[in-house]
């Protein structure tokens, strides 16, 4: 079959037409997505921070308290293993050495060097843990939360090598039977082989519901609240008394700080 | 043509044959019949539509991307409410809403999986993490 240069040229315009004419019966024929919303309860903010006042927790807690440990561990199925190697802490105690290397004087008061502070992820604005993630299954939120997705995590454990604060721990082995709380049936375990760590209880916030450990601190040592919003309980905290927070020098700008 | 030892090899051959094709022929017209799927516990009893957040077909062969975009969207995007296209309006939580009607996973999940022929605890592994609700067998 023969055609001329003015025929091919009609041929392949038609078809051009037809191509693109099949976007717009794309478009005409979409069916309504799928809606995910927001829980309308959710507490929201543009970046979550905690203030955690260790006076009040010495001078007020009864001595060796550990509710907010315990309520953490608690609501998120946190097992105990037993051993230091393979421990899983989402909250914790350390002493002042521990907790400020390199910003200790070597003369505090005795009741400083001495006294356990509270440590939790510090959901760190340029957390290197999501630097590392091969997978991306530890990122973060908008909201200043440093979110774990267990689906994702391989455990290949570079997360806890780029973590300069020991904030996560890893199943080396199936953490079910060593979970010693009452098992919480609304939130998952993890299995063997998964990194975990503090959530700043994103499960919590959504449903409206303030962090567990801050909830169960009986002399509100710990505040919670937006970091950006001049009126919240963290700001109030922060603007009235001095706070330091672990390793500034690392630039990872922690949303958690100390006041001593 | 002479054969060594034929009558060696020849029994051995049909002894492999036998062995080797005896999942065919033993299970020969003994087809196991696809499961039922046990839809009556208390909280589905007492629901006066009974519709799960898709059509059943669509549920049958797509529960399983629905589940992986429930995942994406609560866990990446932070969005936990779901509007089904009756506009009712389901929390996205295997754990907390789907298990809430469907309380038997031992004669609903597990039923169609066994069926199937996935491993246990490989594939779909959601309950080495999410925890099953309790079942009086």
């Amino acid at each position: 079959m023969e055609t001329g240069r003015r025929n091919f040229l009609k041929i392949g315009g038609l078809c051009t037409l037809g191509l693109g004419s099949l976007r717009l019966v794309d478009a005409i024929a979409k069916t309504e997505e799928p809606k995910f919303l927001l829980n309308v309860q959710a507490l929201s903010a543009k970046r979550w921070a905690m203030a955690i006042d260790m006076k009040k927790c010495w001078e007020k807690g009864r001595p060796g308290c550990t509710d907010c440990t315990l309520a953490c561990h608690s609501t998120h199925n946190v097992p105990d293993i037993g051993t230091q190697k393979e421990e899983i802490k989402w909250i914790w105690e350390e002493k002042y050495e521990n907790v400020f290397p390199r910003q200790e004087s070597g003369m505090e008061p005795e009741a400083i060097r001495e006294k356990p502070f509270i440590l939790l992820c510090n959901h760190c604005t340029n957390a290197p843990c999501t630097r590392v993630c091969p997978t991306k299954a530890t990122f973060k939120r908008p909201d200043g939360i440093t979110m774990m997705d267990f689906h994702r995590c391989i455990g290949c454990r570079y997360c806890m090598a780029a973590c300069p604060y020991g904030a996560r721990s890893f199943n080396f082995r199936d953490p079910r039977p060593f979970i010693k709380t009452e098992l919480n049936t609304t939130f998952p375990t993890r299995e063997r082989g998964v990194v975990e760590k503090c959530n700043f209880c994103e499960e919590r916030l959504a449903a409206g519901k303030i962090p567990a450990c801050v909830e169960a601190c009986k002399c509100k040592a710990l505040c919670f609240g937006d970091l950006e919003d001049p009126k919240s309980d963290v700001r109030k905290a922060l603007a009235s008394q001095f706070s330091i927070r672990r390793k500034p020098e690392l630039g990872t700008e922690p949303g958690v700080y100390y006041v001593i | 043509m002479k054969m060594y030892d034929g009558k060696y090899i020849l029994a051995g051959l049909i002894v492999f044959i036998v062995l080797a094709t005896f999942p065919v022929w033993f299970t020969h017209g003994k087809a196991a019949p696809p499961p039922e799927l046990k839809l009556d516990t208390p909280v589905i009893a007492k629901m006066a539509n009974k519709q799960c957040v898709l059509p059943k077909e669509e549920m049958i062969t797509g529960h399983m991307k629905l589940l992986n975009d429930w995942r994406t969207q609560v866990v990446r995007d932070g969005k936990r409410m779901y509007v089904a296209s009756d506009g009712k309006t389901y929390e996205m939580s295997l754990q907390n809403e789907c298990m809430k009607c469907h309380s038997n996973k031992t004669l609903f999940c597990d039923k169609c999986h066994n069926y199937a022929g996935l491993q246990k605890d490989a594939d779909p592994y959601c309950w080495n993490c999410h925890i099953a609700p309790k079942e009086n067998k």
